[in-house]
């Protein structure tokens, strides 16, 4: 199903991606941690590729999908 | 040496009308003589529509200003007139390439949409453009075109009525009025006609400044587009080098939102700038230089009444993209016919709508397209910012980042969904040439397709039958048959015909398409003619 957006829990280890993402913050300026955020929004969004997807994944975060999910 | 752009090209001249007792009345007039002015009023004047032309100046344009012309610019152009001539004193290119500092992350080939007449681009200076089209214009006269072209003739008041307007008019020999069915502003970007109407724009301006400059110099850089991101001699910001014909240089460097236009353009510091980016011993002059702020914008409607824009007066893009003159000619092409065909009477007014639907929606595609680059380029938010920050470092590694660096995405022609003139299309495949796309062009036996269209309606057969005459209220068609097996190349089968054992096309005089059918049908056909120009449908 890569080409359906879905709220469903998908994680493999939620708590290990989790920790992974914080670890990878320690220790950075805020700054860092900003670009280190946006590097991160393309390279997962590249994974994703369907635009369709990646729409509805912008909607999702801006707020605009919360009466249609 | 006087520079072309610093010689009167078309001087006042007294005019009858300045004596008139009561206002002269003309049907067309076109306030500007820049590419979109002139363009138009090529279009009339060689289809014999008279026309008049008013520009507050005597001169073509200081400064390269627009210097990518697109391929469909071009075939306009031939249409025009003028396209061999461009041609001939242009320089074509096909490379663009991108650095982040010093490293190349991105490469595109440009490749014309077909192999027709023109390249993909063709770089030329604007001032260039405009005497070519003077030229054309000054040609078209004497062959007896009615084309009146008055300089220092600069509009200084329009009053609005329902079926025309009155313009007063100031020349270094005071003041006349004149009356105008049609008055189209093609008085670019600080359009005195929008600005005495009141009409605002909406959109984006960009805060950054941008110093552009013309340098002459004798080097040996390939006829490419070279576009940095944050390079050692303008760290932090962007930078463009293109070249142009006449050993000259176009450069475009982005400012330090500290930095004075008038600072920076002295010529000491010009110099110091300069010699950053060519070398400490570059030796080079600086022809032209000016300093820009960036809009992506437009008004809300391109038609008030008897009154229409054009070009930059109607809307204006950041330049990087070749989408400003561009599509200025553009509108041109698409306007010209329909004037015509409502000054003559044969079509009704409503026609020169779809030029407002048509034209509104290649801006609005423009503007999409030039806004999103002039953020990647400049900014406008620290969130952005971080984004397009976050693209320039990934594309050292990953492929996939590459494709969204983006210094320009270079004009393509609009294709003009939805319009009111098109027909409903009943064929799925070969979407590149459904109603609303231009025309390809493809090389024929004997010459190319686009020189045997344009100007006037036509219906061109492949593979299909065609009757020995169409006209409708007027309205003359002309037919051209092409015949798939007689073409070795099968260019005519790949581009016009794909699957289908036969198609037969109405082409629009603006080379667009207006409708398409596997055969000729003569109440189909007959429908499609009355639609595209606005008329009743029997």
């Amino acid at each position: 199903m890569m080409n359906t957006f879905t709220i469903d829990p998908k994680f493999s280890d939620p708590d290990g991606f989790f920790k992974a993402l914080i670890e990878a913050h320690e220790g950075l300026t805020d700054d860092q941690s900003e670009a280190l955020n946006a590097r991160l929004i393309l390279v997962l969004a590249n994974q994703i590729g369907d635009q369709a997807v990646l729409r509805e994944a912008i909607d999702m975060a801006s707020g605009k999908l919360k009466s249609t999910i | 040496m006087a520079r072309i752009f610093d010689t009167p090209l078309y001087a006042f001249q007294h005019h009858a009308d300045q004596d008139a007792d009561a206002p002269a009345r003309h049907g067309i007039v076109i306030v500007g003589a820049g590419p979109v002015g002139l363009s138009l009023a090529i279009d009339l004047g060689q289809n014999g529509v008279p026309v008049v032309v008013l520009d507050d100046n005597d001169k073509v344009a200081d400064g390269s200003r627009a210097i990518c012309f697109s391929q469909r610019t071009l075939e306009i152009a031939d249409r025009l007139g003028c396209g061999h001539a461009l041609r001939e004193r242009g320089l074509e290119w096909s490379t663009g390439k991108v650095f982040v500092d010093d490293r190349e992350v991105f490469r595109f080939g440009l490749q014309p949409e077909t192999a027709g007449k023109y390249p993909a681009f063709l770089n030329v200076q604007q001032y260039r453009l405009e005497e070519i089209l003077l030229q054309r214009l000054r040609e078209l006269q004497q062959d007896g075109a009615p084309i009146d072209l008055r300089g220092q003739n600069k509009v200084s008041a329009i009053g609005q009525h329902e079926n025309h307007s009155i313009l007063e008019i100031d020349t270094p020999e005071g003041s006349y009025n004149l009356q105008a069915d049609w008055l189209v502003a093609c008085d670019g970007a600080r359009s005195s006609v929008r600005r005495m109407l009141g009409l605002a724009f909406s959109g984006t301006s960009f805060s950054d400044n941008f110093l552009i400059a013309d340098v002459k110099m004798a080097a040996e850089y390939p006829s490419e587009r070279l576009f940095w991101f944050d390079p050692a001699f303008n760290r932090g910001r962007a930078a463009l080098l293109h070249r142009q014909p006449d050993d000259l240089w176009r450069i475009d460097l982005q400012l330090g939102p500290e930095e004075d236009p008038d600072e920076v353009t002295q010529p000491e510091n010009l110099n110091t700038r300069l010699k950053g980016m060519l070398g400490e011993n570059a030796v080079f002059e600086v022809e032209w230089a000016s300093v820009h702020k960036f809009q992506c914008r437009r008004l809300e409607a391109f038609m008030r009444g008897h009154i229409i824009f054009a070009g930059d007066a109607a809307h204006q893009v950041s330049p990087f993209g070749a989408r400003g003159a561009n599509s200025g000619i553009q509108d041109a092409d698409n306007l010209g016919w329909k004037l015509k065909l409502v000054t003559e009477g044969k079509a009704p007014a409503k026609l020169l709508e779809s030029y407002q639907f048509e034209r509104m929606l290649a801006a609005d595609e423009n503007i999409s397209h030039s806004w999103l680059s002039t953020q990647f380029v400049s900014p406008k938010t620290k969130a952005v910012r971080r984004l397009r920050d976050a693209v320039l470092d990934l594309s050292e590694e990953a492929d996939f980042a590459r494709q969204l660096v983006n210094s320009g995405r270079l004009s393509t022609p609009c294709t003009y969904d939805g319009s009111p003139l098109n027909s409903a299309d009943t064929l799925v495949d070969m979407a590149q040439i459904r109603p609303g796309a231009a025309l390809a062009d493809i090389a024929l036996k004997d010459g190319y397709l686009l020189e045997q269209t344009g100007n006037r309606f036509v219906l061109l057969a492949i593979d299909a039958e065609l009757p020995d005459s169409f006209s409708d209220e007027g309205i003359d068609v002309d037919l051209i048959s092409l015949r798939s097996r007689d073409d070795t190349t099968g260019v005519i089968a790949r581009e016009l015909k794909g699957e289908q054992a036969s198609v037969v096309f109405l082409i629009r005089p603006d080379q667009h398409i207006a409708a398409r059918r596997v055969q000729f049908d003569e109440k189909m056909f007959r429908s499609a003619l009355r639609r595209a120009t606005a008329r009743e449908i029997a």
